[in-house]
């Protein structure tokens, strides 16, 4: 799938939950709670996304030439959003996930339910993911 | 902070009545009624204190104390008319004694930056204790670097409270200043303030005391405390945001150099000499905060005519009641347990971030704090990251103590599975 066809996915899933706010918040930790786990070795502080209020972990391996993430964060929420984020990159190329646009989180109304503090560390999660592609796609350059 | 018996059962405080007064709290958050248990941070305003404002800007607004224009002269007389009420809230001994500032942490940095730049020296001591919020450790610690002196802390017990026998080990003729809050604002703590204040006096220290969490809680009289400063934020007194009091020991006033220069604090200017104003405008440089400051007269008349023992009563009251409600909770662990609180309940949850609370209540239209509500330091004595911190005030109803532990088991069960 690519990238556009996930975030339609996710915006599809979202529209079922009418706007509720509880039924929302529930719904994102649901997704958190089904994130592979991150083994507590690679939860070091290098790993450790800047910017969140929240703790965020992130890395990123290269699998024929496709990215994979995996995520982890001490809070239920937080964990949630990451797995929205990692869940439209994983398997996606490194040109791919710096050409992405992600329209989905205006589509479902993020900015209402994640407030200022969060949006900026949404954000910051998402830089870090598109730096991992650019060191990845900088490393395969380098290499051919 | 129990109201005295008395033989009627007729509540002193009409909840309802009040919440009429409060517009703000009449409306739905995420399609539920508002529950606003975020007093601590800020209280809500009446409609008194919101109708000053308008009519200030809609009938007198002018620059004060120079003007001679009748304008200027309606907004003088109301600026200060705030100084005297501020007065007697505190039992001050004269409005010179009053400094307007932005609030407590204003307070706190005024005193720290001008008596302690002016009299603390080399190896001198400063004694704040754990339970403080940054904003009276970081004007200390800026002092203590640039003096060269030390800061120390006073230990807290498990529950929460001071440890006096500790303070009375760091007392020594070091000892310059000490500067304690009245009551914590992260657990709630009513500390003794009044017995603290004796014992740094006994070795010569001057005591600052953060009142921003007893304004509206606990009655306040500087004398009987023999406190030499004491601060105050409007906000979280029903009143506006933006200002607050610095009340000082005129005797200590005087000696201290100005904080800021600019317009009124001055007396004569010329490029050779400036001499300064008295009191309390020798502190106030510049164009107050004017609309805010008469409105904080409002405020503080609403407390007045309420009564602090009753506004106490009551806000005791439903602290017992969420104290016993949320403590039944078997993955609740309360912060700060002391056996005098202001009406703040701290707690965190087993396997479940502040964080994520703060977030699932809040889709339920219930306003918390969650974090380390400034109290970095506190936070690592009880080694947590922060807590959930629901804050009453006067209109707070058991009912919405309900709301707050039905929408806590909720989040609960749903993170067990």
């Amino acid at each position: 799938m690519s990238i556009n066809e996930v975030q339609d996915e996710i915006i599809s899933d979202f529209s079922l939950l009418d706007g509720d706010m509880e039924m929302t918040v529930f719904y994102i930790m649901e997704l958190g709670q089904k994130l592979p786990d991150m083994p507590d070795n690679e939860k070091t502080e290098d790993n450790i996304v800047k910017g969140c209020q929240s703790k965020v972990w992130l890395t990123a391996d290269l699998e024929n030439d496709k990215l994979f993430f995996k995520a982890d964060s001490n809070t239920a929420i937080t964990k949630g959003l990451v797995s929205l984020l990692a869940r439209i990159f994983n398997g996606q190329t490194p040109d791919a996930i710096l050409n992405g646009d992600l329209y989905f989180m205006n589509k479902i109304g993020m900015e209402r339910f994640i407030g200022t503090q969060r949006s900026n560390g949404f954000a910051a999660m998402i830089k870090q993911m598109k730096l991992y592609a650019l060191a990845f796609k900088t490393k395969m350059e380098v290499k051919s | 902070m129990i109201m005295a018996t008395s033989t009627t059962t007729i509540p002193a405080i009409d909840v309802e009545k009040i919440r009429q007064q409060f517009p703000i709290l009449h409306q739905q958050v995420n399609n539920r009624d508002l529950v606003y248990f975020d007093n601590a941070a800020t209280s809500q305003k009446p409609l008194v204190v919101i109708n000053a404002l308008i009519d200030y800007y809609k009938g007198y607004n002018a620059n004060i104390h120079r003007g001679i224009h009748t304008l200027a002269e309606k907004a003088t007389k109301a600026y200060e008319e705030t100084r005297h009420t501020a007065k007697d809230f505190i039992n001050a001994r004269s409005v010179e004694e009053i400094i307007f500032v932005r609030g407590v942490t204003e307070g706190i940095n005024l005193v720290a930056a001008t008596y302690g730049r002016a009299f603390i020296k080399e190896g001198d001591e400063i004694i704040i204790s754990q339970l403080e919020h940054h904003s009276n450790i970081v004007p200390w610690q800026i002092v203590c670097e640039e003096k060269k002196a030390t800061l120390k802390t006073i230990r807290v017990n498990d529950q929460g409270e001071l440890d006096l026998d500790n303070f009375k080990s760091l007392l020594s003729s070091k000892t310059k200043i000490v500067s304690v809050n009245h009551a914590s604002n992260s657990l709630g703590t009513i500390n003794p303030v009044k017995e603290i204040i004796r014992m740094a006096h006994e070795v010569g220290a001057v005591v600052l005391i953060d009142g921003a969490q007893a304004g509206a809680h606990i009655e306040i009289d500087v004398q009987d405390l023999d406190a030499d400063f004491y601060c105050l934020s409007s906000h979280k007194m029903y009143g506006p945001t933006g200002t607050g009091i610095l009340y000082g020991k005129k005797i200590l006033l005087e000696k201290m150099p100005p904080y800021q220069g600019g317009g009124e604090m001055i007396k004569d200017v010329t490029f050779e000499k400036t001499t300064y104003n008295d009191l309390p405008y020798k502190f106030e440089a510049g164009t107050p905060n004017i609309a805010d400051v008469v409105a904080f007269k409002y405020a503080m008349d609403f407390i007045k005519e309420l009564g602090k023992e009753n506004i106490g009563a009551h806000e005791h009251d439903l602290l017992v009641y969420a104290t016993e409600k949320v403590k039944a909770i078997p993955e609740v662990r309360l912060v700060g347990t002391a056996k005098n609180k202001v009406g703040v309940l701290s707690f965190t949850v087993d396997g479940v971030h502040p964080f994520d609370i703060g977030q699932m209540l809040d889709a339920r239209g219930i306003a918390v704090r969650t974090g380390h509500h400034c109290t970095q330091p506190l936070m690592a004595c009880f080694n947590i990251e922060g807590t959930v911190r629901a804050s009453f005030a006067v209109y707070n109803t058991k009912k919405e103590i309900d709301q707050l532990v039905d929408g806590l088991t909720r989040v609960i069960n749903f993170m067990k599975k």
